[in-house]
């Protein structure tokens, strides 16, 4: 019988705060509104701190059931490991676009308040509150509904600016992640016809290879990767994040795909039985392999910063499915490695592509376009912005020392220890496409500015700060000591033991 | 209870067959709400399957049921607001890129 556990209050916290947050903000209305975001999100990032102190204390998931009633019946909010380092992440991600966004969507003294500014400000508590629903969501309705909040305010941060390009762009991916929704819903009906619950830990112990199983596990893993745009899902993606405004496509980019990424861990690991999983693992990774290297070769091609860095979204999602046949392989040291390397892949993504979303955008304002032929003396106008760009990049690439490196070399020894070396082949081959496409921007923006070179005036150099500070976090993930990531082993459920 | 089980199916095979052919906007979100309600049917089924305890039926696939709606009209809400705006703006009721883009 599940209880709630000590600092299972928190959990509760790190929903209604920002959902709270929301409703007063809305309430206040358009200068208040920033500065109850910026409150409640750095509020955020403390409440995440103690849930993952208490987490590490306890060694163990916390665990909160909502209003005193156990499963099957009630419903329950749980942190183990990985919904701690995400909502971590997520928190810190949230709150540096809010910076970020405080110099493009601001409203000074003395001016009127306009709707977008203030739109910005609600959505992005809204965003808020519907990632940590569904990172802390223990059964699969609950995690349902999050995933809608999820889409439903990032798309509205995504056409704040209403330019007729991004309804297009935007509505094709409210589309997509519709249809991905509904076979998810699909997926949790046939389950719960099956088992006669909901509940993530309650399937887990019971979970059998039966048909309806092995049917609702197809359909909730193809909605998923609908809204994870894989490889032949994928068009939506590019337009919908690179026609975005730079703050909502960093969080686009950065956490709201990972939190599909978290709901498809949930499924593999715990809901679906490991031998039929294990054995259409593969598949998986296949297109995440087909992902990482067409997604890096369409980024090299592109003419647009912004498409090329949408583009590379495409590909480092790729990586995030090469864990999949790694964990399932049946070695517990290398299951161990492909775990923390796929998770840390997804938060340290999280933090270098929000930086390069931000940078992109700081550079296209200040050149006034963002095509990466012309980006002749970007370097010069924006020094932080270019290094920021890079430093993700390298992050991106994999080159030691940054998260993006241990993530990799974590997949990359797991894969050649299982003897599946093929998947290393994908790794080391994304990398170089990868150090390709950041060196086209990086060589652009080195070069002499052209002759009839003009730059808009500088802006506040907070912004710069804020991407700067996002890539060094997503460098510094590399620094720290493997077994400070024992956090993300909380919880996991073990492969091939049971449980 | 095996003909609405087969009846949900349908409508979810129909309603996908819709969203992927169907070039409007306007009959993809029609397409996305049959989808919708072949799913809730099945929900249906389950509940009336589970009914073990004595009840009717079992309450808490209804439950999801009623969230499953109010999830799919604010969807539709926001889709058709979003379809609309974009026909104001641009004059297009389809997804397919303009020719000079």
């Amino acid at each position: 019988m599940m209880a709630t556990t000590p600092g299972g209050a928190l959990l509760v916290l790190a929903l209604t705060l920002p959902a709270g947050g929301m409703l007063i903000a809305f309430v206040l209305g358009g200068r208040a509104a920033e500065r109850v975001a910026i409150a409640v999100l750095a509020a955020g990032v403390l409440v995440a701190l103690l849930i993952d102190a208490a987490v590490l204390r306890a060694s163990a998931p916390l665990v909160y059931l909502v209003g005193g009633w156990p499963p099957p019946l009630g419903m329950t909010l749980v942190a183990d490991g990985v919904s701690a380092a995400m909502l971590l992440t997520a928190a810190l991600v949230l709150l540096a676009t809010a910076l970020y966004g405080r110099a493009t969507q601001a409203t000074p003294p003395g001016v009127t308040e306009a709707r977008a500014p203030f739109a910005f400000w609600c959505f992005l508590l809204a965003l808020a509150a519907a990632l940590a629903a569904a990172f802390l969501g223990g059964d699969l309705f609950n995690l349902f509904v999050a995933l809608e909040m999820l889409t439903f305010a990032a798309l509205a941060l995504a056409c704040l600016e209403g330019k007729p390009s991004q309804f297009r762009s935007e509505l094709r991916y409210l589309l997509f992640a519709l249809i991905g929704s509904v076979l998810y819903l699909l997926g949790t009906a046939l389950l719960y016809g099956n088992y006669g619950t909901l509940d993530i830990r309650l399937l887990a112990a019971a979970r059998r290879a039966d048909l309806p199983t092995l049917l609702a596990g197809a359909l909730m893993t193809a909605g998923l990767a609908a809204k994870m745009a894989l490889f032949p899902l994928h068009l939506w993606l590019p337009p919908a994040h690179a026609g975005a405004p730079p703050a909502a496509s960093a969080l686009l980019s950065g956490l709201v795909v990972k939190a599909a990424f978290v709901l498809l861990l949930r499924l593999w690991f715990w809901v679906l039985p490991p031998i039929p999983a294990a054995a259409a693992a593969p598949i998986l990774a296949a297109l995440g392999a087909a992902a990482i290297l067409v997604g890096s070769l369409l980024a090299l091609r592109q003419a647009r910063l912004k498409l090329l860095v949408a583009y590379s979204t495409v590909a480092q999602i790729g990586y995030l499915f090469l864990m999949f046949p790694l964990v399932l392989a049946g070695d517990a040291d290398a299951s161990s490695r492909a775990w923390l390397g796929g998770v840390l892949q997804a938060t340290s993504h999280a933090f270098a592509k929000a930086a390069m979303f931000l940078a992109a955008g700081l550079i296209a304002a200040r050149l006034g376009h963002d095509r990466v032929a012309e980006l002749g003396g970007a370097g010069r106008a924006m020094p932080k912005a270019v290094i920021a760009f890079g430093l993700a990049g390298l992050s991106l690439m994999g080159i030691p020392p940054s998260g993006g490196f241990t993530a990799k070399w974590l997949l990359l020894t797991s894969a050649l220890a299982t003897g599946q070396w093929w998947w290393a082949l994908v790794i080391l081959g994304g990398g170089l496409l990868t150090g390709g496409y950041v060196y086209r921007v990086l060589a652009g923006s080195l070069t002499a500015p052209p002759a009839d070179h003009v730059v808009a005036a500088p802006g506040p150099a907070g912004p710069q700060q804020v991407a700067l500070a996002l890539a060094l976090v997503s460098v510094a993930l590399g620094l720290l000591p493997l077994a400070s990531f024992g956090l993300l082993e909380i919880g996991r459920p073990v492969i091939g033991g049971g449980r | 209870m095996t003909i609405y089980g087969l009846l949900g199916a349908a409508l979810v095979a129909l309603g996908l067959y819709g969203l992927v052919v169907q070039a409007a906007v306007l009959r993809k979100i029609l397409a996305f709400n049959l989808l919708g309600a072949g799913v809730f049917l099945l929900f249906g089924v389950v509940a009336r399957r589970g009914a073990a305890a004595g009840l009717a039926a079992d309450p808490v696939p209804q439950a999801m049921v009623i969230t499953g709606l109010v999830v799919a009209f604010a969807a539709t809400a926001l889709a058709i607001a979003m379809a609309l705006r974009m026909h104001q703006i641009t004059g297009a009721a389809t997804l397919a890129e303009p020719a000079d883009e």
